[in-house]
């Protein structure tokens, strides 16, 4: 009973990030219809964000080490504490969580130039076009992370009061010895927010029903004398910076490095697939479900029975889907189901 | 009449054959012309012209062909472990192993077309690279790679007498050591092959036999209702024709091309990784194919050697040759330069790569060949030859690169 909400619990939270990576392919998707293969790399560059962040809060000064008397020793200050003393500090600590607000203005400057400085002119162009456009533009960001971050992964500590475990056994009266990072169960409850967020957004505001109004039939929408063109460049920043939150808030879970996009963007359109090509709440759906199928896999009983089956398990399924139920688990009939 | 001759297959054979062979001279000029390059230009030359006969023809874009490359590349080194050091049977069981790989996952992949196939075959293909990282280590020997060991049983070599007495036994056609000297005389005249070379012979002669194929296929019925696939299925399938068969077929055919291409990788050097596999691996040859010139016969032959070449002398570079290479401007323009330069060499390779690849796809999506081709008429209209045809349209005629006819 433990081991499987331990199990449900570490799904949840890789489920979490496939499902934000899955709801910004989906919006690009169902929106202007593109088929972006770098999506990958944007999660990839909001984890640096966060490196970079982190970077800037703790420039440093060399200053002389009063701790050590037998000769004159030097340490690096960050600018930062010489300024506010604790408070510098603090903010240091704090520097994950800071730099969603770094993330945001930045992830969707890269969205909407990309959007207005490639994408755009691959509306009419062939989906292996754009697959391969983007697939290169993916290869690009990544080669320019690794010239600037070097090749390895860089640790991202997450703020020292929540990186020991949650005593979750404990909240829910089972048993006491059950424990879970508590960076986790935030991670999993900030992806909640964030499709919570998308989802309200899409839903209750005016700009949000011009979306999906869009979506559903842009001609119309277009006859209407609304310019569909703005509000869909818009959401490809949205699916940016939700893609760009991810990974910051992913950063102290999986150390950032050059090519941990490509990993994920793999995956992710696996989810996108089997969510249904251009369903919201499918890749939500299809993105927690896949997480927790991944980490049921890993477990030692079953990889006894089905030896490296955590390993292809999220491939299988997708395959699976796509030869059983090609629209996907919530795709709508008809959409792109050929 | 002209037309026609330059057109017939023998003539384009005779002259892709003497173009091919006298490769190591006349690459000489540009320094691409040592064993090992030679070796890279004909393999790659191999898996792209495969590629191209699914891609370039019918328009399905895989992003899984890596994992022919890599089966053909696990099959080669299993036979020079268990049967003979000779690469001949390695080949063809490289060939046969890595069909029955495509057939199997041709048959599933090919059930959908457009997006769908292209993430159905990028899934097979992680998962081949997954297993064959995790549970298949007995057969691929996991992150070390496959290679040979002296106590292997090789047992058509043992049967033939073979000992192999100290080091590790290199791949042999017929008793002829792959990296070996050959001299031999040949009608009168002496001919030396210098060490490495007789691998790029094999290597070529293979590109020679595959190219022919292709060449036949690009000119058959079966390539015909190929592109007619690719220009448009729902017409075809209305005039009566089941188009999977077809499908899976070029599949197959591509997947062994991939096969054979893996085999003769292993056969230059014999160690097989599941690097190989990796989805980077079949982006590359996917570039390969669209910078020459998807759907031409020679295009995917050119953008591979455009690529081993320039990965090779890119990736070779480092900022103090940068110096040396600048070293004609004035100091401070100098510098400027190597620091322009310098994250676009070396490590930095891939960063070109991708440009290339994104400036291809968005100007010249017909690749070299429609380069060329634009090329060719411009210098028609300059010159007034409205009659004569250039040698390079006569290849390239037999293609048909319409970017509205994708599979939908």
């Amino acid at each position: 009973m433990d081991a499987i909400l331990i199990q449900i619990l570490n799904g949840l939270d890789k489920g979490g990030a496939y499902a934000l990576i899955a709801l910004g392919l989906t919006l690009t998707f169902g929106t202007l219809g593109i088929v972006n293969f770098a999506h990958g790399a944007l999660f990839m560059l909001g984890s640096f964000c966060a490196v970079l962040f982190n970077k800037l809060l703790t420039l440093s000064v060399k200053v002389k080490d009063e701790s050590i008397t037998f000769f004159d020793a030097y340490k690096d200050q960050p600018y930062l504490e010489t300024w506010f003393g604790e408070t510098g500090t603090a903010i240091i600590d704090y520097s994950v969580p800071l730099s969603i607000l770094f993330a945001i203005p930045v992830m969707l400057l890269i969205g909407i130039i990309m959007e207005r400085g490639l994408i755009k002119h691959f509306y009419k162009r062939a989906h292996a076009d754009q697959i391969l456009v983007t697939f290169g533009l993916a290869i690009v960001m990544q080669e320019i992370v690794r010239h600037f971050f070097g090749a390895n992964p860089i640790p991202m500590p997450p703020p020292d009061i929540v990186s020991g475990s949650a005593p979750i056994g404990a909240f829910l009266g089972i048993n006491e010895n059950l424990v879970y990072p508590w960076w986790r169960l935030i991670y999993l409850c900030f992806s909640l927010v964030i499709i919570f967020i998308v989802f309200a957004f899409l839903k209750y505001t005016t700009f949000g029903m011009v979306v999906r109004a869009g979506m559903a039939d842009r001609e119309t929408v277009e006859l209407l004398g609304i310019n569909v063109q703005r509000r869909f460049t818009i959401v490809f920043g949205i699916a940016t910076v939700v893609a760009g939150l991810a990974g910051v808030m992913y950063a102290p879970i999986l150390p950032p490095d050059y090519h941990m996009g490509m990993d994920f963007l793999v995956l992710s359109f696996v989810v996108v697939v089997v969510g249904g090509m251009g369903s919201l709440p499918g890749a939500v759906f299809a993105g927690f479900l896949l997480g927790i199928l991944q980490s049921f896999a890993s477990m030692n009983e079953i990889k006894s029975i089905f030896p490296g089956i955590d390993q292809i398990i999220i491939y299988l399924v997708a395959v699976i889907i796509l030869l059983v139920r090609p629209r996907g688990l919530m795709g709508r009939e008809g959409v792109f189901e050929d | 009449m002209i037309k026609n001759f330059l057109k017939s297959t023998p003539l384009i054979m005779l002259v892709f054959s003497a173009v091919v062979l006298t490769a190591p001279i006349w690459l000489d000029p540009i320094g691409a012309s040592y064993p090992d390059l030679l070796q890279k230009f004909a393999i790659f030359g191999i898996f792209a012209v495969g590629y191209n006969l699914l891609f370039g023809l019918t328009g399905y874009l895989s992003f899984g062909h890596a994992t022919f490359l890599g089966v053909g590349s696990y099959t080669a080194v299993w036979s020079f472990k268990l049967l003979s050091m000779n690469i001949i049977p390695a080949m063809i069981l490289a060939i046969i192993v890595s069909g029955i790989f495509a057939l199997i996952i041709g048959f599933f992949s090919l059930r959908r077309s457009g997006i769908y196939f292209s993430i159905l075959t990028l899934a097979f293909a992680q998962m081949a690279y997954s297993l064959a990282y995790s549970v298949l280590t007995p057969i691929t020997n996991g992150e070390t790679g496959l290679q040979l060991a002296q106590q292997d049983p090789r047992i058509l070599d043992s049967l033939a007498g073979v000992v192999v007495k100290d080091g590790l036994p290199s791949p042999n056609i017929f008793g002829l050591a792959i990296p070996r000297e050959l001299s031999f005389n040949l009608f009168g005249l002496d001919v030396n092959i210098g060490a490495g070379y007789l691998g790029f012979y094999v290597a070529a002669i293979m590109l020679i036999i595959v190219f022919y194929i292709s060449l036949k296929i690009f000119r058959s019925a079966f390539g015909l209702k190929l592109l007619a696939i690719k220009s448009n299925q729902t017409r075809m399938k209305y005039t009566g024709f089941n188009t999977r068969p077809y499908l899976l077929t070029a599949f197959v055919i591509s997947g062994m091309y991939a096969g054979l291409a893996g085999g003769l990788l292993a056969s230059i050097d014999p160690l097989a990784g599941a690097e190989r596999m990796q989805w980077t691996a079949s982006g590359e040859v996917v570039l390969m194919t669209i910078l020459g010139g998807a759907g031409t016969l020679i295009g995917p032959l050119l953008g591979a050697t455009i690529i081993k070449y320039l990965e090779n002398i890119f990736s070779a570079l480092n900022p103090t040759e940068l110096h040396s290479i600048f070293s004609f401007m004035p100091e401070g323009l100098q510098n400027i330069m190597v620091t322009i330069v310098a994250p676009f060499v070396g490590e930095g390779w891939h960063l070109t790569l991708g440009l290339l690849f994104m400036i291809i796809v968005i100007f010249l999506p017909g690749g070299v060949m429609e380069g060329l081709r634009h090329l060719g008429n411009l210098v028609k209209r300059l010159f007034g030859f409205n009659k004569t045809e250039s040698s390079i349209e006569s290849i390239s005629s037999v293609s048909n690169t319409s970017p509205e006819g994708e599979a939908k």
